[in-house]
């Protein structure tokens, strides 16, 4: 059995990785995610294994991909400032196919922006924050007990696909406290990484005949000894660097493939009373919480509105946004910044409905109300702006 | 739904506020059968920045963790006064410091059941240490409110202070009991 606790969600993250079986951490603490390094320099060293604050966001991430590249699993954690930072290696790990685990915890932006505020602000970064084609996958959480579940997922799926994936959360959410149900290790399904089966002579770290070639490294020690090379340069199945161009179009094209054959195992999602809506919300993360009190709001009026809130938030759930055209008459799209998610929503359904949005990036959460109001008048832009009067009333101030 | 209570603690960086609303929700959780959430609000400085902890207590899982009709509001700062009263809801009970929120306007007087107690004062001179100035508020918050069951959130002092510091906050929280009761009974001070 596992236990009970009243935690953050940040907290959650960390017990969680530690449950998905997270031997290393390594980062530089940043408002609003510093909770995870916290929990996790506690829980770390009693277990043995290393808890690293290193000298900056940039230090943390190689060593997680180094720590990846010699067979841990390893974390690290940040903000939206700290994520400009990473996505060099981010890049790295996705060319080297490197499972390093990535939790966001958006806040405020540009820049510094707003350190303890919540946003949803980063999802195109995560997407593109780093340079070349590549892909990502990114889960997301409505609240601290999906947190738990979602961030053994996220270590499941870098293990499975050889590939960083990010845990977005935010400010609000990983700040909540609530009851979490954390579960013992052996109650979750646990992946991990596929060991090579041929001899250490035969080993080809980027082999072409797999779509997610095995790796093989071990940690702590423990397996044989295999040795082989890794390059941030386009590379050969040797992971030497090669310009031939047949070899790196197959590569890359790999990377791309290995996700997007397995979307539908990626993909998660829930539909929130849409069975006779007439509008469908999409929102994701904390944000997806007011909607479904919007959505009960709205039902109760007699609005047939219900809600799309996709978990994985990269790669896109194409599919299922692309079937909300044939069965509900407008999108609304609620989210903590001023367009991201919704650029993806409106190029896939294409104009054939139109697509709104409740989109603000004022530091404070997205209430309920406004939603409401947007469901009841979806032309009328009731939330972009908001006076100082009107900001005050929903609970602004400083 | 059937009960549900909404508190507020704010004070600035430092006074202990969070710490107030978590004890609160970390008792509701443990210690009865309800639900709580605890949400925290907070500036970039450690010291001396606006915050607070807003909780929620429900018999029922909580979908969305951001209060609306705040019923509760513990402050122990002008600014945080200020900035922090948006979403009380009409009669709302609050208990502030008047050493530290001084102007309070006539129209809140009206709106709202405000009680005045030296908070810090009675940290610093009754129990003999002001960092107990936040249990104390926990005390007196459920003295007034009855929010949960009031052994509930002894417990939950007992899980959330330091050994060493126990006798003194269980002497600080029945002090803030007793006060709390006292209010109760005499109701807030109808001077306007």
């Amino acid at each position: 059995m596992g236990r009970i606790a009243f935690i953050n969600a940040n907290a959650a993250a960390a017990e969680a990785a530690i449950i998905a079986g997270c031997n290393f951490y390594a980062g530089y603490p940043i408002t609003p995610s510093s909770e995870v390094p916290e929990t996790l320099s506690k829980i770390m060293p009693e277990r043995g294994v290393p808890f690293i604050m290193l000298e900056d966001e940039i230090a943390s991430i190689n060593a997680c991909v180094g720590a990846a590249a010699s067979g841990a699993k390893p974390m690290t954690c940040t903000s939206g400032p700290g994520l400009s930072l990473k996505q060099e290696a981010i890049g790295e790990a996705c060319i080297m196919e490197l499972p390093v685990v990535i939790v966001d915890v958006m806040r405020g932006g540009p820049s510094t922006g707003l350190p303890t505020r919540p946003s949803q602000a980063d999802i195109m970064q995560a997407k593109w924050g780093t340079h070349g084609d590549h892909p990502i996958i990114a889960v997301s959480a409505c609240n601290a007990q999906e947190v738990v579940f979602e961030t053994i997922r996220a270590f499941n799926l870098a293990e499975k696909f050889r590939q960083p994936v990010y845990i977005l959360t935010d400010g609000l959410l990983s700040h909540l406290h609530a009851k979490v149900y954390l579960p013992d290790p052996e109650e979750v399904e646990i992946i991990e990484r596929a060991k090579p089966t041929v001899p250490p002579e035969e080993y080809y770290p980027f082999d072409y005949n797999y779509e997610v070639p095995p790796l093989a490294a071990w940690w702590p020690k423990g397996g044989p000894s295999y040795r082989f090379h890794m390059s941030s340069l386009n590379h050969d199945k040797t992971g030497f660097p090669t310009v031939v161009p047949s070899f790196i179009q197959h590569q890359e094209k790999r990377l791309i493939n290995k996700i997007m054959n397995h979307i539908d195992e990626i993909e998660k999602f829930e539909y929130y009373k849409m069975d006779d809506a007439e509008t469908c919300m999409i929102a994701y993360g904390s944000v997806a919480e007011a909607a479904r009190v919007a959505v009960d709001e709205a039902r109760k009026a007699g609005i047939k509105v219900g809600m799309f809130r996709p978990l994985t938030i990269w790669p896109l759930a194409e599919k299922q946004i692309r079937d909300l055209r044939g069965k509900v008459k407008n999108i609304i799209v609620v989210e903590m910044n001023l367009g991201q998610y919704i650029l993806e929503v409106q190029r896939v359904v294409a104009e054939k409905i139109p697509v709104y949005g409740v989109l603000q990036a004022a530091g404070i959460p997205i209430r309920p109300a406004q939603i409401f109001e947007k469901i009841k008048n979806p032309e009328k832009s009731v939330e972009i702006c908001m006076t100082e009067e009107e900001l005050k009333k929903f609970g602004g101030g400083e | 739904m059937g009960y549900r209570y909404e508190l507020r603690f704010g004070g600035v960086g430092g006074q202990g506020s969070l710490t107030a609303g978590t004890i609160i929700a970390h008792a509701a959780v443990f210690h009865t059968d309800y639900y709580a959430t605890q949400v925290p609000t907070y500036t970039s400085q450690v010291r001396g920045g606006k915050a607070k902890a807003d909780i929620i207590i429900c018999d029922e899982p909580i979908t969305f963790s951001e209060t609306t009709k705040v019923d509760f509001f513990m402050t122990t700062h002008q600014s945080v006064y200020d900035a922090y009263k948006a979403d009380l809801k009409e009669g709302a009970i609050i208990l502030s410091d008047p050493a530290l929120v001084k102007d309070i306007p006539d129209e809140d007087r009206k709106k709202y059941k405000i009680y005045e107690y030296p908070l810090i004062y009675t940290a610093k001179h009754e129990i003999g240490n002001v960092v107990t100035m936040n249990v104390i508020a926990v005390g007196i918050c459920v003295g007034l409110t009855h929010v949960i069951d009031k052994e509930a959130v002894r417990e939950a002092v007992k899980d959330s202070v330091p050994p060493a510091f126990l006798d003194l906050n269980m002497k600080a929280y029945d002090l803030g009991l007793e006060v709390g009761e006292k209010l109760k009974k005499e109701g807030p001070p109808k001077k306007a």
